[in-house]
């Protein structure tokens, strides 16, 4: 099994440099420091290396969209796990964080980049100490700070905390309470590659995407591409949860069939059968049992009708009733709105009264009508994707799983006959 | 009145020299977190201190700390139980737990315990997913949870 990011991942005491230094740490930093910043970019861009955040957009092109000759540029580490199912990125942060220095500074040298901040969420507070801890380290060594390595590169890393906010996952929200101010998305273009923090250009990567570039780099492009499908290249952190045996991380190569996935995560539990799965987190559509041998990369799910995300299989056997799971993801996406755009702000707080009605036996056969309406009414008409991420479980669940939904509605019938 | 404190200084100067002195507004949430950490919940006094270090009208600061869930403006118990609530926990049947929690500390979810000891929330998803149900009291995270856990982990509270 290739294992690129969790080589080390249990390897006792890896959070601290003489251990990451035993197992290799830095010497990637080291080999990259001898090629020139446009070589790494070359690299990076010829190793199919995507976005591991959600998006999928090739990073090695993300970063050649940096305005040319204006500086200075900021690199920005998006630690702002927070898609349902996710919990990736922080197994990383909390384990490995000198992968994610290492991997930020190969970055910001390809980039021409002399500060980054790692925006973690508010919650990982434990993780901050540990990453400060990290950077102190790394200061020490010579791995940050002036003429690194005698290279005459340049880098300030810093954390930064955010206070509990889903939607400052988005790059532009993040960028905004990076700087001080609540964090609503910002209208696009300008992308951040021109216009990002303090309006100059930045580059905006996730955890996983920026440890990456480490064994991209390490190993050169070729021998990455080689893993995966034509299109979804090398490895991804896959965070499986609900209803499986044993749930977890799992580093996968693209392309690994979906019930594998499942199966490292120990299968189904005793005497259940699968019902549905979230491929990619609670922002994308669910899928149902038969599409369980779907290739997990990014082409393949969006072929089947759903997409990659973030990596977070969510899995629900026959136990689970979708309308009561849909039900408490779309009091969630009410939760998150930051309220900017009316269809969203609106139209997530219409869905969850309305799946709240269908849910307590109190719904209407034109319910569904209704809430497609809705979904139809908040799709692409926002600043940013959280009204489409709202609407996805939804018109997904009403799709593959009518069912649940029928079975409440004749339930509610029912009822109001009995009366 | 508020003041902070000398930690808390040391805190808010470690703070304030990641960003580019003309942009020490990035420091907002940072402040904003080190009052809370000082006395427990942000008040409208210490909103308008953190406006005047950063230059910010205390309109501004409340703006701010209105967005985010993390800052408490009332007092709040000793320990904070944020109780995730999300899908994969909610198939874990969070619900229940949750319910056994507020029953165990004898108090409606969202609600304080008499001796201002726990304070009990319920919270979206924390990135624990595959060890869920999870909850986080103050800066920790507690996972896998069984009602004998939970137990466990609150009788452990002084």
């Amino acid at each position: 099994m290739t294992q690129l990011l969790f080589k080390h991942i249990n390897v006792e005491g890896m959070a601290s440099i003489d251990v990451y230094e035993k197992h290799g740490g830095y010497e990637t930093l080291k080999k990259a420091l001898k090629q020139k910043p446009e070589e790494i970019l070359e690299t990076v861009k010829a190793s199919g290396l995507r976005g591991r955040g959600g998006a999928g957009f090739p990073t090695g092109l993300k970063w050649s969209f940096l305005a040319k000759n204006v500086y200075p540029r900021y690199l920005v580490c998006n630690a702002d796990e927070s898609e349902p199912g996710t919990c990736k990125d922080r197994e990383l942060l909390l384990k490995n964080p000198h992968l994610l220095i290492e991997g930020m500074i190969i970055c910001a040298y390809a980039c021409e980049i002399e500060t980054g901040y790692n925006y973690m969420r508010g919650e990982f507070y434990d993780l901050c100490e540990i990453f400060d801890k990290a950077v102190e380290e790394a200061y020490d060594r010579g791995y940050l700070g002036k003429n690194i390595l005698k290279s005459k590169f340049n880098l300030d890393l810093h954390s930064h905390l955010g206070a509990g906010a889903y939607i400052c996952g988005e790059e532009s929200a993040l960028l905004n309470s990076l700087e001080g101010m609540r964090g609503e998305p910002r209208l696009k273009p300008p992308f951040p590659a021109v216009e990002g923090l303090y309006g100059k250009p930045t580059v905006v990567n996730n955890v996983e995407t920026l440890c990456a570039v480490v064994p991209v780099v390490e190993g050169g492009a070729k021998a990455y591409a080689a893993l995966g499908t034509e299109k979804s290249k090398g490895t991804k952190l896959v965070s499986v949860s609900g209803h499986v045996r044993n749930p977890g991380n799992f580093e996968v190569v693209l392309g690994t069939p979906t019930s594998e996935i499942i199966e490292m995560a120990g299968g189904m539990r005793e005497g259940r059968k699968l019902k549905a799965f979230i491929p990619g987190g609670s922002s994308v559509p669910m899928l149902p049992a038969d599409k369980v041998d779907t290739p997990y990369d990014y082409e393949s799910l969006q072929a089947a009708g759903s997409m990659l995300g973030s990596g977070a299989l969510i899995v629900m056997d026959d136990s689970a009733n979708v309308v009561k799971e849909t039900l408490r993801i779309a009091s969630f996406y009410m939760h998150e709105s930051c309220g900017k755009c009316t269809p969203c702000r609106e139209g997530t707080r219409w869905l969850h009264q309305i799946l709240g009605e269908i849910e307590s036996g109190r719904g209407k056969d034109e319910n569904i009508g209704l809430l497609q309406d809705i979904c139809d009414n908040m799709s692409f008409k926002c600043f940013c994707p959280l009204g489409d991420a709202a609407i996805a479980p939804v018109l997904s669940g009403i799709a593959n799983f009518r069912e649940d939904y029928e079975e409440l509605l004749s339930q509610a019938k029912a009822g109001v006959a009995a009366e | 009145m508020f003041a902070f404190s000398e930690t808390s200084e040391k805190e808010i100067e470690k703070q304030l020299v990641k960003y580019p002195p003309d942009r020490k507004k990035s420091a907002i949430l940072a402040l904003l977190r080190i009052a809370q950490q000082q006395n427990g919940y942000v008040s409208p006094e210490a909103m308008e201190e953190i406006g005047r270090r950063l230059d910010l009208s205390p309109a501004y600061v409340e703006g701010v700390c209105s967005f985010y869930t993390m800052y408490y403006t009332r007092p709040v118990g000793q320990y904070v139980i944020l109780f995730c609530i999300n899908v994969s926990c909610h198939l874990l049947n969070c619900d229940n737990l949750l319910e056994y929690t507020a029953k165990k500390l004898n108090i409606e979810v969202g609600g304080t315990t008499e001796d201002k000891k726990f304070t009990l929330l319920r919270e979206e998803c924390l990135a624990e997913c595959s060890r869920a149900p999870v909850m986080r009291i103050n800066n920790d995270y507690h996972v896998n949870l069984t009602p004998q856990k939970i137990d466990q982990i609150l009788d452990s509270l002084k």
